[in-house]
Order: structure tokens, then sequence, then C-alpha cells
């Protein structure tokens, strides 16, 4: 009997520590890069509260531009309602990588902008191409992702940020 | 007695139970591409022996604490068309573990990893295109003050993937690099206007001297500086580095000296941004084996100073690279956007990007050299020092304006010149290949969900002297593309190279592409003819090689 109640709680125990496991969300690995002003940052503290979006582009991605200008439209809006922060990640190498800050104060971003020119966060979330989009909670665990950019899909984008609200 | 053994136990387990709640973080993706190909041969596409073809990777990268380890397996059944011929088997082609915190990272295995602008040293991944050089040994980076980076890399790099193994290069790489940003290092410049970062590299690479005939150098080093500067709206960086004599077979056994150097300068603010860049480069060919050619362990990266085009007829029939024996080369880009609610910036503001890239020739004095004399050196080159003789010209200009809630569109006008005897791209031209394109996309927002994009493209060759046409004459796009957001696309494209000289070449390139994606999954289907170069289609540019027949993708992020 007593080996049976063991057991019982063994396996309870067991399952509880699985289920915790799988609860277990992903977070965003931790690389150093640069902001435009030459600031070093850490992706796995970027600092900010609320959720996060983080967008993986290039200027010669044209649907990285076309999402993140038509999310710059709508910014004002969704930072008002959700509180949310949106980091570009341009994966653009050394050949482009100086018209960057041209493109993003050209057409009047007010994103956070991280350049990662040898692709180590790009490699580290596993981005196999651009656009690439990651949701982070405000613990910062990775909860939607989308590897794509058609018009519209903004709008899922928000639908999820807003979920998120609703949880708080 | 049993009841403390029991609570004894439990308490272990929930303990180990803890321990194990927090199992680090697995991050990877997945790409898998099959290829099905048909004999074509209007267009030079063979079909393989094999008929199929099949690519696949997958990285698995895991964390914990300050713990890291990575791998990746490779598989090629065998490799697709545009890949190096000898990638051959299945096995692992990355692995490392490593520890980091704050101040230390240590990696063991193979990294990839960049000092400054690449100029001495980067060792990088392009997957799509089969290029990795990725360094094999051991990495150290240090963060001893705030701003302050230290970096050490010693190994070999990887040549070639045969029977599912890594094949490294002959000869072993080392370097170390040094970064300051002043401004976060010393508390008093913390907020003063000007903002600097300084850093120095030194990269040396040892090869046996393995010909007979020469007497070659065994350890060559290349190093330099470079700055970053930024004061209010401007900002200026450049660095420049030099490479001791380092005779090859790219550079034919010569003993000179060689240089790159590179300067940025930037002007934006909001609405406005303006970029000049210059670039100079003699001799830098830098391979930590001296008898490899093409793309092959690759030492240093000489980046292109041009734009980057994604238009089908722009991106892959003229493009351009660096010459790395030499050129001097310079760029000036503007982007401006005509606010909104101006009269000519309507509702919703449009934007107009310029750009000019050039590249030259450098000159190469000989007054006082003889080639034949037992220094080696060939010539003199200098700086900055270029010739009249052009490699590469480009001049563009794109409008980009949303007109109301459902429309957008871009105009975009191309003049490309490229020099064929210097920068081969075609056997049918001689010369300068001068082309002007023409572009114009739309998009439609049928509603929220459904859209539709449609591009026309237009490629016209300037004629030869004797008014002949230039190389396969004049070519047509058009791209049309139904997108169900987010989970489908629809899209079709023909490339029709209608103004062939030979009337039997005047071939059209169909192709049709259909993808579901969900979430961080996508899955692809094509069919038709394709021609190489940097494609873009359902969302997502890569390069793609030359081909007639099936494709299917699957990629997979987690």
């Amino acid at each position: 009997m007593k080996k049976i109640t063991l057991f019982v709680l063994g396996m309870t125990l067991f399952t509880s520590v699985f289920a915790q496991e799988e609860s277990t969300l992903k977070q965003v690995p931790s690389v150093q890069l640069k902001d435009l002003a030459g600031n070093t940052i850490n992706t796995a503290a970027l600092g900010f509260e609320g959720p996060v979006v983080i967008s993986f582009w290039a200027t010669w991605c044209a649907p990285c531009k076309k999402e993140l200008n038509t999310i710059h439209d709508l910014y004002t809006d969704w930072q008002e309602e959700t509180g949310v922060n949106l980091v570009a990640v341009s994966i653009d190498d050394e050949k482009t990588l100086n018209s960057v800050p041209l493109y993003v104060n050209g057409r009047g971003w007010e994103y956070l902008v991280l350049s990662d020119p040898n692709g180590d966060f790009k490699r580290a979330m596993g981005v196999n191409t651009v656009p690439h989009t990651f949701l982070l909670d405000a613990e910062g665990n990775i909860v939607y992702t989308h590897n794509n950019y058609a018009p519209g899909d903004e709008e899922k984008l928000y639908e999820e940020i807003k979920k998120l609200g609703a949880k708080k | 007695m049993r009841k403390l053994i029991l609570l004894s136990f439990v308490t272990s387990i929930s303990l180990a139970g803890n321990a194990q709640v927090n199992t680090g973080n697995f991050t990877g993706n997945i790409e898998s591409v099959f290829q099905y190909l048909n004999e074509d041969t209007l267009i030079g596409a063979n079909q393989p022996a094999s008929k199929g073809l099949m690519n696949s990777y997958m990285n698995v990268f895991y964390t914990q604490g300050n713990f890291k380890a990575g791998m990746r397996f490779e598989s090629y059944l065998p490799r697709i068309q545009g890949y190096p011929n000898r990638f051959d088997g299945t096995g692992l082609g990355m692995r490392y573990i490593g520890y980091a915190n704050d101040f230390v990272d240590v990696t063991l295995g193979s990294f990839y990893e960049q000092f400054g602008s690449g100029l001495a040293f980067r060792a990088y991944e392009d997957r799509a295109l089969g290029y990795d050089n990725m360094m094999d040994g051991a990495r150290l980076i240090v963060r001893p003050y705030k701003g302050v980076v230290i970096k050490g890399v010693y190994g070999y790099q990887r040549l070639s993937f045969q029977k599912g193994l890594i094949v490294h290069s002959e000869g072993i790489t080392r370097g170390f690099d040094a970064e300051v940003h002043l401004n976060e290092t010393f508390k008093k410049l913390n907020d003063a206007k000007l903002d600097v970062v300084l850093g120095g590299s030194f990269v040396s690479k040892y090869q046996a001297d393995n010909n007979d005939d020469l007497i070659l150098p065994e350890n060559v080093g290349t190093y330099g500086g470079r700055a970053k500067l930024r004061y209010g709206k401007w900002s200026l960086n450049a660095e420049y580095v030099q490479k001791e004599q380092d005779p090859s077979s790219d550079n034919g056994y010569i003993y000179n000296y060689g240089h790159a150097a590179v300067f940025n300068l930037a002007y934006s603010k909001k609405g406005l941004g303006i970029l000049l860049s210059g670039k100079s480069v003699d001799n830098m060919s830098y391979r930590s084996d001296r008898t490899k050619d093409l793309q092959d362990v690759f030492i240093n990266y000489l980046p292109a100073m041009n734009k980057t085009h994604t238009y089908n007829l722009v991106a892959t029939l003229y493009p351009y690279a660096t010459q790395p024996l030499g050129e001097i080369a310079y760029q000036a880009e503007v982007l401006y956007t005509i606010p909104k609610g101006t009269k000519l910036g309507g509702k919703y503001g449009t934007a107009i990007n310029a750009n000019y890239s050039v590249a030259l020739r450098p000159m190469q004095h000989m007054s006082g050299i003889n080639p034949n004399d037992s220094t080696g050196v060939s010539y003199v080159g200098r700086p900055f020092d270029s010739s009249d003789s052009l490699y590469w010209q480009d001049i563009n200009i794109n409008i980009t304006r949303k007109i109301n809630k459902k429309f957008n569109i871009i105009a975009s006008y191309f003049n490309i010149r490229i020099n064929n005897d210097v920068a081969k791209i075609s056997n049918d031209a001689k010369g300068i290949i001068n082309s002007h394109v023409g572009v114009l996309e739309l998009g439609y927002k049928i509603n929220a969900k459904h859209s539709l994009r449609a591009e026309v493209q237009g490629l016209f060759l300037a004629k030869n002297s004797d008014g002949s046409i230039q190389d396969k004459g004049d070519w047509a796009t058009v791209v049309l593309e139904y997108s169900v957001s987010p989970n489908y696309f629809f899209s079709v494209m023909n490339q029709y190279n209608y103004g062939n000289p030979v009337a039997g070449l005047r071939t059209h390139y169909p192709i049709v592409t259909c993808g579901y994606i969900r979430d961080a999954t996508r899955f692809m289907v094509s069919y038709g003819r394709q021609r190489a170069g940097l494609f873009c289609v359902g969302g997502v540019c890569r390069f793609v090689p030359a081909s007639n027949g099936l494709t299917l993708s699957f990629t997979q992020s987690f």
C-alpha cells in the first residue's frame, strides 16, 4: 500500500513537473547587437514593459518594408491601446548596412532599430527568410510568430497583441 | 521512519523537479528543398542523372543560463542546383559548445564572426547560396568595461562538406580585434554631443610554403583601424586595412602589399536621408588557402558598393560583385519623404529614393617598376587613385505612393552599365552593356484579407555602335500575385526575352508558385522555368539558381 502511495505520489510529482515543463514558453536568446546610435543592446533584455514585436527585415526586402511602413501608419494607435513596442532587426550586411539609418529616418520610423550584420541574432532565432515577425508577451515569452507578409497580416498580428492585453 | 523516508524522497523528487523546470531554451530552424528537374536545352537547364535533388539542414541551439551549445545537420541527396558541386552526404556541418556571461563569451567548435566592417575578417554563412566560411576552433570575447569589446579567434575555416563531413582549409586563421565606444566607457563623455567608436584589428594566416619555384610568405598579416563618429544628424565612419605580401593564384603570385578602405558619410533627419560612400580596394583577395578561387575560404569580406535590387529583371540579369584584385567605387543615395497632407505628398506622403553608384579600375603605376625583378612587385597602387575605365555604373530612382486605403503604387527606373570584359556576366556580349529598366508595381487591397499585386517590368538595351543588338536584347516581365492573409498566396510570373537577336531564343520563362504559411511554418510549391538571381515571391526574398521543373520547399522555425 505504501509502495502504491509512494508510486502515486511520485507519478503526481513527475506529471506536475512535466506539465510545468510544457508550460515553459520559449524566451528570446541573448545576443549583443548595436542600435543606430551605436549602443550595445542585449536582445534578451530589451528593457520594454508590455508586449514587444520583433520584426526581421532588410533594406533590400520589399515585403519587409511594406510591413513596417504599414505598421508605421498604425503604430501610434497600437501603442496607445496596448503599450506595444516594435523592434526592427535589420539583417543588412556591410553592403547595405549604411543605408539602414537612411531608410529608417527617411521614412520616419519610431521603432527601436537593431543591426545584425553577421546574422548572429537571425541564426539564434531560427529565422530562415525575411520578413519574420515574433510577438513577445510582457514576460518576454514568444507567443506568436509569422514568417511572411501579405497585406492584412498586420491585423492578425494586432489581434494577437490585443489578446495579451486582455490577459492582464 | 518510513514517513521520514517518504518525505525525504518526495522532497528530493520535488527538488529535482524544480531543477528540471528550468530546462533551458531551444531554438532553431529547418529548411528542406526538393527539386524535380526537366531537361531544357533552350535555357541551358540540365536534368541531373538522379532527376530529383534535395537539400536540407536543421539548426538546433540550446542555452541554459550561461551555458550554450548548438549544431547543424546538413544533407545533400544530392545537392540542388547552384550549390557548390562537391557538397554531398548527410552529417554535422556545424557544432559548438560555449559559456557566456556579461564579462566573457567563450566558444569552442564552430563559430561565425566579423571584425569591423569585415575588410580584414568575416566568417559567415548564406545557406541559400551555399556560402559558408565558418571558423572551426576557439573564440573568446571579453567585455572588461562598458563599451569595450575585445575578440580573439583561432581556427581552420570550413572549405567544403563531403560525405557528410566538414572539410577544412589547409591554412590556419587567427585574429584579434578591439573596439571602444568612448561615450559608453567614459562617464564624462556619456552626454557628449560627439559620439566616438574606435577599433583596430589584426588578422594572420599560416599556410606552409608548398611551391617549389617561389619562396612564399607562410604567415600573412592584415591589420587596420576604424572610427565611427556621430554628431547630431551627421555620421562618418571609415576603415582602412593593409595586407602584407600574399602571393596567390588570384593575384598571379605577385609580392605587392594590398589595401582596402571604406568611408560612409551620412546625414539623416525625419523625412530625409543622404548617404555618400567610397571604397578603394587593391590586391585584397585574402584566403586561408592561396591556391583556392571562386568563393572558397575568403578570410575577409569586400562588400560591393551598390544597391541590392530585387525586381526580377534588375536583380538577375546584370548583377555586380566587387573585384577583389582592385576597384575604386563611390555611391550616393538620397531618400526623401514628401510630407503627408501636402499637394505633392498626398494623403499618406510619398517616398522618393534616388541612388547612384560607380566602380572604376584603379590606377596601377608602372614607372620605376620592373615586374620581373626579384622583388616580385608588379605595380604601385594608391588608395582612391582611379582611372576612368568603368567597371559598373547604376543610376536608379524609385517613387512609392499610397493613393488610398486600397491602392498603392511604386514606380522605378534603373540605368545599369556593366563592363562585361571585367565583371563577366554574359558570353554573348563585349565591352559595356548599357541597360534601361522600368518597373511599375501596383498593389490593391480587395478587403481586409485579400489582396492583389502586379508588376510590369521592361528591360531595354542600348544598341552597339554598329547598330547590332547587345547581349540577349530586350526583356519584359509580368508578375501577378494574389494573397489571402495570413495563410495563402498564389503567384504567376512570366519573363519574356522578346528582343533576342536570335528568333529561336525569344523564350518565355513562366513560373507558378503557391504557398501556405501558418505561423513559423511555410510550404511552397513552384513549377516552371527560373533564371538565377535574387527572387522575391509571396513576401520572401532569396537567391535561387536556374532551373526548369518542380520545386517543393518547407521551412520551419522553432
